[in-house]
């Protein structure tokens, strides 16, 4: 269907500068490790629990275990062969044991060299082999929930938000949104999680503005929409967000659990949390990787450029953007089909035609990525706390997503920026969306933008830009661009940022038995 | 204007107000009695349910309409009132850019053993808060964050050495007063170190109270649920003041109540649905 008549050739340019452009930094990623990567590999392997007589309160075994290696022999090497090495040496049962010998002071960590390392390594290896068998039951368990309940039964899937900070209370809260027709429910994070440099334990009941990730609410929340998605007779899916100084161990974990979507965008951290760019790099290739054994569909955060620069202006920036997500995830294994590339419905209403130049955009990211599951998002920051205007305008951004095709649908608030959602304006939000579903969800079949008219100009003119940026982008180096402030107006330089210190760059017999096996693939 | 006035629906004086609500109770006339219970109690009389409809099997939603009874005295309003304006990011912009021809220098950071930055960052990461874009949005603030923990002779010192125009300073932690001990010894170093020279200071955290600027010796408290905006509009305010006035003479923020017509005042606003990576 495609109604843009988009130059093959220009397309094709697009997506070859893009590469071009990730090239250095898929480079550099390869060439790195980081203390979460290291930390989500010892999850793989098996290493669960948290050291709970700390004198700063929980700390995860996997952090103590990494931090005493590095310590002691340093990450360079990977942090399996020391570990495996030490358990062995020891005589130890397990890697909780190691762990609990480790926070003891009882444990001096050593690289092992000939036999004891090829010991070493095969252990390891035979460890993270049953962390990934786990993951890929989980992905088969899905494929035979789907097969047994069904997907839902027409595009876009409907996916909508539960935040209450308390996971029980989540629970209640997205049964119901289930009933009431969500397809997807995602579990807000704590605000502040990404910058915790662990990932807390166990059942949490006290976040901020969310609810914290942590394997166990992750587990909790699954088996509850199990329970609904049998009610209801479609599986209904959850998200939660790889992003942040943990990306790697939340993907792990969310392989672990039965997550069905993570957000995982390439350079949001970078941007929006100031997260060192190297460090977010690394992290983010390995947390893909997982993701694609996983079988879980990443959504991408464009959404957020359109929020702090003009959703008009900045239009072209989300292009790249989507081209460099699009990328560095088909690098890391994703398929299209798990490319849940992200865009919004963010222009001005004051804009003239402001709707035409949404279908534009939404049209564009559509027919660049044909067999992508593309994920629409709702105005925010042009709703004002006049619920009724913004009722009106979830409804436009809805008929947008319907006209252009959109694939996952994150339902818009009227009440975004005023409070904490209330049972009730979920429930309008939801009976907005049913309307326009119900009342125009065909209607794509009869939308034939005028080939000279304003849709179709205005989507050449985005493409035309976003190839002229990329260009500049192959020139200055992505890493440069990032520094310049070319996405979102955020100039972060490659070697600031959060969590710099725990880049580790990797030594030539640098041993990690996880990204050898997801590399395999 | 009168001083008596009653909410107008189409006609002077007929009181009409609209408004929506949730009840846990499953829907039917008895869910519907309830609402109209309510209303009344509310004084809204008569009450009309003019929509009710269940929202799962434990829930019902309402819209009535109806005329409420209270009268408003406008000579009984009392407003708070900020005393200076809320500015959009680009006028923020473009005054700085008039009066300092530079950008202003923002250092944030959490002091002592606090280690919730959730509100500094909430304040400064371009991330925002509450659907408002942080300081490092605005073109003509220079950010810095030194995070969390930091010492308070660190703190001066890197305000001295960015060249600091606001320091800005966060507070979570409350146990045995530390928040208001902190800030106390953090406002004393800054004298004792830079005299008349020290820049704005400026605390924040959801227990302090805004009357407590002078006894804690900084120049503006912000409490719970400040956003952003709010402290862009107070630096502006206070670096024009500053442009005026000796800087030791800069008064305390005071909140007064102010005898003038009903203001509205900022929303009350809360976690936002935008999806918080």
């Amino acid at each position: 269907m495609a109604l843009l008549d988009l130059d093959p050739k220009v397309v094709a340019t697009a997506r070859e500068l893009a590469a071009r452009a990730a090239e250095p930094v898929v480079a550099l990623a390869k060439a790195h490790t980081t203390v979460a990567v290291e930390r989500a590999t010892l999850r793989l392997a098996g290493i669960t629990g948290a050291d709970s007589t700390h004198r700063a309160g929980d700390v995860p075994w996997v952090n103590r275990v990494v931090d005493t290696v590095r310590e002691h022999c340093g990450l360079e090497h990977g942090v399996v062969l020391p570990v495996f090495h030490a358990l062995r040496e020891h005589g130890l049962a397990g890697l909780t044991d190691l762990a609990e010998a480790t926070a003891a002071g009882q444990v001096r960590y050593r690289l092992p060299t000939g036999r004891d390392r090829d010991r070493a390594a095969k252990a390891a290896t035979a460890a993270v082999t049953r962390g990934l068998k786990t993951v890929d039951r989980n992905r088969a368990q899905r494929d035979k929930l789907v097969a047994r309940l069904g997907d839902p039964p027409r595009r876009p899937w409907i996916y909508l938000i539960v935040a209450t900070g308390d996971i029980d209370e989540d629970v209640v809260q997205a049964k119901n949104a289930a009933r009431a027709g969500a397809d997807v429910i995602a579990v807000i994070r704590s605000t502040g999680q990404s910058l915790l440099d662990y990932v807390p334990e166990g059942a949490t009941h006290h976040g901020f503005a969310g609810t914290y990730a942590t394997q166990e609410n992750f587990r909790i929340m699954r088996a509850a929409l199990d329970d609904v998605s049998a009610e209801v007779g479609r599986y209904v899916r959850l998200t939660n967000y790889a992003s942040g100084l943990c990306m790697p161990e939340i993907a792990v974990l969310a392989g672990l659990q039965r997550l069905d979507m993570m957000l995982n965008d390439s350079m949001y951290g970078i941007l929006f949390r100031d997260i060192n760019p190297v460090r977010t790099f690394v992290d983010q290739r390995f947390s893909r990787q997982v993701h694609a054994r996983a079988g879980i569909i990443i959504n991408t955060g464009e959404d957020n450029y359109l929020t702090t620069d003009d959703a008009v202006d900045a239009a072209h920036t989300v292009t790249v953007s989507q081209l460099l997500n699009e990328h560095f995830a088909h690098e890391a294994g994703l398929p299209d089909a798990l490319l849940g590339l992200g865009h919004a419905f963010e222009i001005d209403p004051k804009v003239p035609e402001s709707f035409r130049l949404e279908l534009a955009h939404a049209l564009l990211a559509r027919e660049l990525f044909p067999d992508a599951p593309l994920k629409w998002m709702p105005p925010t920051k042009h709703m004002t706390g006049d619920v009724f205007k913004g009722y009106l305008l979830d409804g436009f951004f809805t008929l947008a997503g319907v006209l252009t095709g959109q694939s996952i649908l994150l339902v818009g608030m009227m009440t975004e920026a005023v409070v904490t959602p209330f049972l009730s304006d979920r429930d309008l939000a939801l009976a907005n969306v049913r309307y326009v579903l119900d009342a125009a969800g065909g209607l794509a079949e009869d939308f034939r933008p005028a080939p000279d008219g304003l849709i179709v100009k205005r989507a050449h003119q985005v493409l035309g830009e976003a190839v002229d940026l990329l260009a500049r982008i192959v020139d200055d180096g992505l890493l440069d661009a990032i520094a310049d402030g070319t996405f979102g107006l955020m100039k972060r330089p490659a070697d600031g940022g959060r969590g710099a210190d725990g880049v580790v760059a990797k030594a030539d017999d640098y041993l990690n038995p996880a990204s050898e096996l997801l590399e395999a693939r | 204007m009168k001083r008596h006035v009653r909410p107008y629906g189409d006609t002077t004086g007929d009181g009409m107000v609209q408004m929506s609500f949730t009840l846990p109770v499953p829907a039917g006339p008895k869910a519907d009695g309830a609402a109209r219970q309510l209303a009344n109690r509310m004084g809204v009389d008569p009450a009309m349910v003019v929509h009710s409809n269940p929202i799962g099997d434990d829930f019902t939603f309402f819209v009535v309409y109806g005329s409420v009874q209270h009268i408003v005295d406008l000579d009984e309003v009392r407003v708070v009132e900020r005393e200076y304006p809320l500015l959009p990011p680009a006028e923020v912009n473009t005054t700085l850019k008039k009066l300092l021809r530079r950008k202003l220098v923002v250092v944030g950071a959490c002091i002592g053993s606090d280690a919730h930055t959730v509100g500094i960052d909430a304040i400064l990461n371009i991330k925002g808060f509450a659907g408002e874009k942080g300081l490092e949005y605005y073109r003509e603030l220079k950010v810095v964050n030194l995070g969390a923990q930091v010492s308070v002779p660190e703190l001066v010192r890197r305000a001295r050495a960015e060249k600091a125009d606001a320091v800005l300073v966060s507070q979570v932690v409350t146990q045995r007063d530390a928040h208001i001990l902190n800030i106390r010894e953090m406002s004393a170093a800054f004298r004792e170190a830079m005299g008349e020279r020290r820049p704005l200071l400026i605390a924040g955290g959801p227990r302090f109270d805004p009357l407590m600027a002078g006894e804690l010796g900084v120049d503006r408290v912000f409490g719970r649920g400040t956003t952003p905006g709010e402290v862009a509009g107070y630096l502006v305010h206070a670096i024009r003041t500053r442009k005026t006035t000796p800087p030791a003479k800069i008064p305390p923020a005071k909140t007064a109540p102010a005898k003038t017509a009903p203001v509205k005042s900022a929303p009350v606003k809360s976690a936002p649905t935008k999806e918080n990576m």
